[in-house]
């Protein structure tokens, strides 16, 4: 009954020499980094060093104006945010990205409008298609809120929940979602000790049960050197490093980066 | 030939029969309430022992049960003593290390848990139980990658397979049960050294169920939530033995949390809460009431009053004036139904507490809005079952008559004693403790100190071994005094100091819902317990509850002596973690004595602040130190005065 333990697979999404400026501001410069299928990728490094902008980039918010990205074997000049959503991607934002009047299960909800194909007078009236994709989406809601655990405030409105558990209804929106490729911004931010390593399980626990993809943005290095599989590092828009924990760990130039070096 | 119903899979095996299609059990799950009936879980069972067996579990093993209220786990209970073995429920936040001493104590092979986080903690504390073999798990969630444990799934498929090539194995092992089977092992709290496993018969249980059925009338068309520990004595009682006795449906909650959302949902008939549920409750309500608009605070008040005048008495069929019982039924049309909607209790016939004593307002508050709340009293020693209070005789400061069947009466030392049917069988492996707590005519020791009332009703005064001497030479009860101060929704625990001493001073927790909210409203600013533990406001609000106890105590005979001279707010929550309260939330007196010496001492020799260091362990296993300088503050004493009668 065991199966095997989590692999990495073949890569899923490469960027290659991305630049992205905004007017004068080089946020990005020549970035190339890959993601390989089933694995926990983080992108770290100091405030301002482009980790925002290149999940942008990763999802179409951004266009560069340089370089390349390659997803599921399809080589294109940037993305765009319905193609991205469409092909499996979603993502949770820095700063909370919730309808804060609505529940927690019609938030969760949204994120399976991309899976309901009944038109708007069939879902007006209840009836076929639109009935079969409600209960069939509501099933799929109630997994991930079971998942998740939070039974409790399904009927919630978001507003009115602390902060930790309005990132974790985040998360349940993305995984509604049922994504290949997860990114998280930031899941950890503003966390308590007890609230990450809540989180920390529930991210290791989506990359094992889904299998998804996962790139996250995180702050803390402890939490960042415990779950991912691989690290990029960034600083002023530029790639430093790029390596398993270990590996950056012991990179001087991280080192530098992040202690700061006398010039 | 007559049916013999007397184990608890023959119980089951009846109701299959006579109500196949009724509900058994139910659990939400996905956000929506899954049925079982009887004849599904009699299949669930049969199969669920098959694989028991076929893994090789024999007569008179034991089998663990670890996790929250599932039916799978109820199951697993019927399908263990199907085939002649024991299960042991054990709760299921303790951590790991305190899971090792019971494992080994039942020597566990097999152990059936609820998911990841009890897998994770069996697992951790296998390299310490040698005999640990099995582990089967109900809910799969990050469980894929383990490869030692095995799933329901898997184990039910192997018991139909072996249910397949050997079909008349199941029945036949249920034939072999006898009534003086031990059913089940429950372990103490251990108030007192080690846990013990108290090992209960089938026959015990039984006969406490059939008491408690017919005693409150309940039947096949009861419904109850259950979610208290399947480990404690009061849960093995009403969403087991009463369960298969009478027939009727337990309902499992979605989660911990969603506890209260199910109750609104369900609407049992019969409900069991702790007294510190029904007081979270009370000051929900009382918080969202402080929140209302002024109409309805007016009416909440208003009928609330009404209420309190005669609701009890109309509750307890007792002659009422014309004028108050109109008032009370329009009372009931506008608020008292409403309120017993949102509190989950509109179809309720039958509600108990116990475990702890219940504050009398808090007790008539819910009897006079006509929730029929009694109180009951027994331990695990006795299946729960020594005296209940009947409908319609209902004091709030004792806990009812002698149950039917039970036999009790008070030694000369105070101590009460109990003889009947649903005594315990034994103290698993410790035969010194089973003859030091039953004695040669068959009375069993409760440790509690309690006397009749002229009514025969049985008052609870304190635990036996803790009542002592004042240096004056009264008598000194603290769990009457800490309970007094309990009552008060600002006070969590209390700790009383006063034995062999000239004065009582006590240890205060303070509530941090209430008191929290108390001090939101006056924009006193906090940031966490310690801190707002040491506001003078706080003090001046603990120092007039003390004092009302004072004067309280000043009119009772004999009690005088015991006010509270000097208190002080403990700068940490007392906790099960810290060893300081048991599992069941009731203090450790000895060790909180040891622990916080230097308090007393401060307390005792006239300092009015103390420096303190205290090591506190975290949920997650790390520990840290919280320190705080301690105000020592002193309480107004009276006189003492006898009470006129009334």
């Amino acid at each position: 009954m065991a199966t095997a333990a989590r692999k990495s697979g073949d890569v899923v999404l490469k960027l290659e020499n991305i630049s992205l400026a905004f007017g004068g501001v080089k946020a990005l410069s020549d970035i190339s980094f890959d993601v390989r299928e089933y694995e926990v990728r983080a992108i770290i490094g100091p405030n301002g060093a482009g980790k925002s902008s290149l999940l942008n980039v990763i999802n179409g918010v951004y266009h560069p104006q340089q370089g390349t990205i390659m997803f599921r074997g399809k080589q294109r000049r940037d993305m765009d945010t319905h193609e991205a959503a469409a092909q499996g991607i979603a993502r949770t934002f820095q700063n909370i990205a919730l309808f804060r009047g609505m529940t927690v299960l019609d938030n969760i909800m949204t994120g399976r409008n991309l899976r309901m194909n009944a038109t708007f007078i069939e879902q007006a009236i209840w009836v076929g298609r639109a009935r079969r994709e409600e209960l069939e989406n509501r099933r799929k809601v109630e997994e991930v809120i079971d998942f998740l655990e939070i039974q409790h405030i399904r009927k919630t409105p978001v507003g009115r929940l602390p902060y930790g558990l309005q990132k974790r209804v985040e998360l349940a929106r993305a995984l509604a979602a049922e994504p290949s490729l997860l990114l998280l911004d930031e899941p950890m931010a503003g966390m308590n000790v007890e609230e990450k390593q809540d989180m920390c399980r529930f991210v290791l626990d989506v990359n094992e049960q889904y299998g998804t993809t996962i790139v996250l943005i995180e702050h803390d290095m402890g939490v960042v050197m415990d779950i991912s599989d691989r690290v990029v590092v960034l600083d002023y828009g530029k790639k430093i490093g790029d390596g398993t924990p270990d590996n950056i760990r012991n990179n001087q130039t991280v080192i530098d980066a992040y202690l700061g070096v006398a010039h | 030939m007559e049916e013999r119903l007397d184990t608890f899979p023959r119980l089951m095996l009846h109701h299959a029969r006579v109500r196949p299609n009724d509900p058994a059990t139910r659990e939400k799950d996905l956000g929506i309430w899954q049925t079982w009936t009887w004849s599904q879980v009699a299949g669930e069972v049969r199969a669920l022992a098959c694989g028991l067996a076929a893994q090789g579990f024999r007569r008179g093993m034991h089998l663990a049960i670890i996790g929250d209220n599932r039916p799978r786990l109820y199951w697993a209970m019927i399908a263990a003593d199907a085939l002649g073995g024991i299960p042991v429920p054990m709760y299921q936040d303790a951590p790991a290390a305190e899971f090792v001493y019971v494992l080994n104590d039942a020597a566990i092979v097999y152990a059936i848990a609820e998911d990841q986080e009890q897998v994770d903690k069996l697992l951790e504390a296998k390299p310490q139980v040698p005999t640990l073999a099995h582990i089967y798990y109900d809910d799969p969630r990050g469980l894929r990658n383990y490869d030692t444990v095995t799933s329901y799934e898997t184990l039910a498929k192997i018991g139909r397979e072996f249910d397949a090539a050997h079909p008349g194995f199941f029945d036949e092992e249920v034939a072999k049960g006898r009534p003086d089977d031990v059913s089940i092992m429950l372990y103490t709290s251990g108030t007192t050294g080690k846990p013990k496993g108290v090992c209960q018969t089938h026959a015990a249980f039984i006969a406490a169920a059939k008491g408690g059925c017919e005693f409150d009338h309940l039947t096949a068309d009861d419904s109850i939530l259950s979610y208290l520990p399947m480990a404690w004595v009061g849960d093995h009682l009403f969403s087991y033995a009463q369960w298969l006795y009478a027939g009727f449906t337990i309902n499992c909650p979605e989660s911990g949390d969603t506890v209260m959302t199910d109750l609104r949902e369900i609407g049992p008939t019969y409900y069991f809460a702790p007294p510190r549920i029904f007081e979270n409750l009370l000051t929900q309500v009382m918080i969202r009431m402080e929140d209302a608009s002024v109409i309805k605070r007016w009416l909440f008040r208003y009928f609330t009053d009404v209420a309190r005048r005669c609701g009890a008495d109309i509750l307890d069929g007792k002659t009422v004036a014309l004028a108050d019982r109109l008032q009370y039924w329009l009372g009931n049309l506008l608020v008292y139904g409403p309120l017993r909607n949102v509190l989950g209790m509109s179809r309720i016939r039958i509600a108990y507490t116990a475990g702890a004593a219940i504050g009398p307002d808090l007790f008539r508050f819910y009897r006079s809005i006509g929730v029929n709340l009694k109180q009951l009293y027994g331990s695990t020693e006795t299946c729960a079952y020594v005296c209940l209070q009947p409908n319609g005789d209902v004091k709030f400061d004792t806990v009812g008559v002698p149950a039917p069947g039970a036999e009790v009466k008070i030694a000369k030392n105070g101590e009460v004693l109990v003889r009947g049917p649903m005594l315990l069988k034994e103290y698993y492996k410790r035969p010194d403790a089973t003859a030091e707590s039953i004695d040669a005519e068959g009375y069993f020791h409760t440790g509690d100190a309690g006397i009749f009332d002229a009514a025969g009703h049985l008052k609870i005064i304190d635990r036996a071994k803790d009542v002592g001497k004042l240096g004056t030479g009264a008598i000194f009860a603290p769990n009457y005094i800490e309970n007094k101060l309990k009552f008060f929704p600002h006070i969590k625990e209390a700790v009383v100091f006063g034995d062999q001493r000239d004065k009582v001073c006590a240890f205060i927790n303070i509530d941090m819902g209430s008191s929290g909210n108390w001090a939101e409203r006056r924009g006193l600013p906090y940031s966490g317990y310690t801190d707002l533990a040491a506001k003078p406001d706080i003090y001046a609000l603990i120092r007039e509850c003390v004092e009302k106890v004072n004067a309280e105590l000043a009119t009772e005979s004999g009690l005088a002596d015991s006010q509270i001279h000097r208190f002080l707010i403990l700068h940490k929550e007392l906790d099960p973690d810290d060893d300081e309260l048991t599992r069941t939330r009731k203090v450790r007196r000895g060790f909180v004595a040891e622990k916080y010496r230097v308090l007393i001492d401060a307390l005792y020799g006239g300092k009015t602040v103390e420096h303190i260091e205290t090591l506190v362990r975290f949920e997650d296993g790390r520990s840290g130190m919280v320190a705080a300088d301690l105000q020592i503050a002193d309480a107004k004493t009276f006189p003492a005065h006898a009470k006129q009668a009334a």
